[in-house]
């Protein structure tokens, strides 16, 4: 340690640094899961269904961007599904009450923040583990949808230009997810802001005393990962064009979750990947999609997404400790 | 090392938590770099001692003084920005973030995306923290690491070159050598003797081994019963006399 001259800037091998990597594993599986479904059917990777499976992948990673930004400082949001059909009843109550559509989005957007706020409030002021809060406000938002819409779904407004860049588009869900995982990996990666999630996440004690404002980190990752469930609500309404109070759910909700762990994000916090969480998020809907195209039903997805889970687990546990032997 | 005016003074300091009187009464003097030993056993009130001078807990009663004049902390961040830094016990680096994060954490260097965007500067923390560490011979095979792959000692030293960036007036030290190998520990004592050398920061050193802090202290505060009942520069005295003195406080002769 004090024998000077030695040299403190080796920088990793590129080996080294791949293992470093945590979406090794899942890059792996991503290409050996699209090679072992083209050999069984040449249609998987033709242009159209690819664009189905983008479209699948859109909705699950925006959900899982968001729950990265949690699991990395060891919380979650279980209410995130229920957002998701939240925010567009605002939207369409807002617009049939005379506020133009563009009024509506936002308003829409807003609730879903505020969903959120309260989620990290609750966690953070009361105390509450995330887990409760959120799955509190689960039901909550899940009765207060259901109360709104009395049951009923009801149909997207239009507004031309605006539709088709919100969801209607072709290409709008997948454009959107792209630029939310660009966004994201910016800031979990490249801003201070990120750096504070990360290391609140690794060490909640030291990162209050270096003077980081835990709480607010804190509070501002719950409200963007409920932005983030109103703003793919909002996006999927204008792409079905038809809103349904029992939209998103549970399902989008434990899917992103699974997408973001499949991608090498714990929920132990400190670490985690939203490139990741996107690969994994395309690997969901590519076994979706796949094991359709194969001919079996939906319960063999379950099946095998429920292992994937497992193994994804298992092998970032391994990889970790691989690491650490060097 | 005692002329002139303290650097630090710590006057009829008191402290209970409850019914525990932490610290009774506490004056402590501190020199312009000038390296300060305090030892006592758990629960003498060397930490709540410590916790009060970097801004963690308010004493119910006495005062600080700090360069003449009476400071009052309300939080450790007030105490870091009039030049108190603390190295913790726990040590306050954060495992999975890499070595030029920690040292630059809550004081990042950013660069400006299209002149607007505001975004970490890895590049230049990178530099500056190799070239730093390399300045304070403390070496440890690569910066891009999370801190979880270095050796006790590498980020008790890697916490230490952190503490110290920013020039502070005085550094506390929290039992850096606590479950430390010799080996490790040698490594310690000697970045603190190397920063001895230079004079330019004042040293508050934690400890409960009695050999090492004579070796790297000018002198020693026995601390007991929320007390400071003995101040002796090590210059004037053997490990021998302190360790006797000390003895003798336990049997509660009267020094």
């Amino acid at each position: 340690m004090t024998n000077a001259g030695t040299t403190t800037s080796a920088r990793l091998s590129p080996v080294r640094s791949l293992l470093y990597r945590r979406e090794a594993g899942i890059i792996a599986v991503a290409v050996i899961l699209v090679l072992l479904f083209q050999t069984f059917n040449d249609q998987f990777l033709s242009l159209d269904n690819i664009l189905v499976i983008l479209e699948l992948a859109a909705e699950i990673v925006i959900v899982a961007v968001g729950e990265v930004m949690l699991m990395v400082m060891a919380e979650i949001d279980l209410s995130v599904g229920q957002v998701f059909a939240l925010a567009p009843f605002v939207m369409y109550f807002a617009h049939q009450a005379g506020i133009p559509l563009a009024g509506g989005i936002a308003l829409g957007l807003a609730a879903g923040g505020l969903v959120g706020l309260v989620n990290g409030l609750m966690t953070v002021r009361l105390a509450l583990p995330s887990f409760i809060a959120t799955l509190g406000m689960l039901y909550a938002v899940n009765g207060l949808n259901l109360i709104i819409s009395n049951g009923y779904p009801v149909l997207t407004p239009r507004a031309g230009l605006l539709n088709l860049v919100m969801g209607a588009g072709k290409l709008s869900p997948f454009l959107w997810a792209l630029a939310v995982v660009v966004v994201f990996v910016v800031v979990l990666n490249k801003t201070t802001f990120g750096l504070h999630t990360l290391s609140i996440g690794s060490n909640p004690v030291g990162s209050r005393e270096v003077g980081i404002n835990v709480d607010r980190v804190k509070i501002t990752n719950f409200v963007l990962v409920s932005l983030l469930g109103a703003l793919i609500g909002i996006i999927e309404a204008f792409r079905i064009t038809s809103i349904d109070p029992l939209a998103g759910g549970t399902e989008i909700m434990l899917q992103g979750i699974a997408a973001a762990v499949i991608g090498g994000t714990a929920l132990t916090g400190g670490s985690g990947t939203i490139v990741g969480a996107g690969i994994g998020s395309i690997v969901i809907a590519a076994l979706s999609d796949g094991l359709t195209l194969l001919g079996f039903n939906a319960f063999f997805f379950d099946m095998v997404l429920g292992i994937a889970i497992l193994v994804a687990m298992v092998l970032n546990v391994q990889i970790v400790s691989l690491r650490k032997r060097r | 090392m005692e002329t002139g005016e303290e650097l630090l003074r710590v006057e009829h300091v008191s402290k209970s938590f409850g019914a525990v009187v932490a610290l009774a009464d506490v004056n402590m003097r501190l020199w312009p770099g000038e390296v300060l030993g305090i030892i006592g056993d758990n629960g003498a009130g060397k930490s709540t001692l410590i916790k009060i001078i970097c801004g963690f807990h308010r004493p119910d009663g006495g005062r600080i003084v700090l360069e003449g004049r009476e400071v009052q902390f309300n939080s450790p961040a007030d105490a870091r920005a009039a030049g108190i830094e603390t190295v913790y016990q726990d040590l306050a680096l954060i495992n999975d973030l890499n070595v030029f994060h920690n040292m630059f954490l809550k004081r990042e260097k950013v660069k400006r995306l299209f002149g607007v965007i505001p975004l970490l500067d890895d590049g230049a923390m990178r530099r500056t923290t190799e070239e730093y560490l390399r300045q304070m011979k403390v070496n440890i095979p690569t910066v891009d690491a999370p801190v979880n792959f270095l050796s006790g000692g590498q980020r008790q030293a890697v916490a230490v070159a952190r503490s110290l960036y920013h020039r502070p007036k005085i550094l506390i030290l929290d039992e850096p050598l606590a479950a430390m190998g010799a080996k490790e520990a040698r490594m310690i004592l000697d970045l603190l003797l190397d920063m001895k050398r230079t004079r330019e920061v004042s040293i508050i050193l934690i400890a409960h081994n009695y050999l090492q802090v004579f070796e790297v202290c000018d002198r020693i505060n026995w601390v007991a019963q929320g007390r400071i009942l003995i101040d002796r520069r090590t210059a004037d005295a053997s490990v021998e006399e302190i360790m006797n003195l000390v003895i003798s406080e336990y049997r509660g002769e009267v020094v």
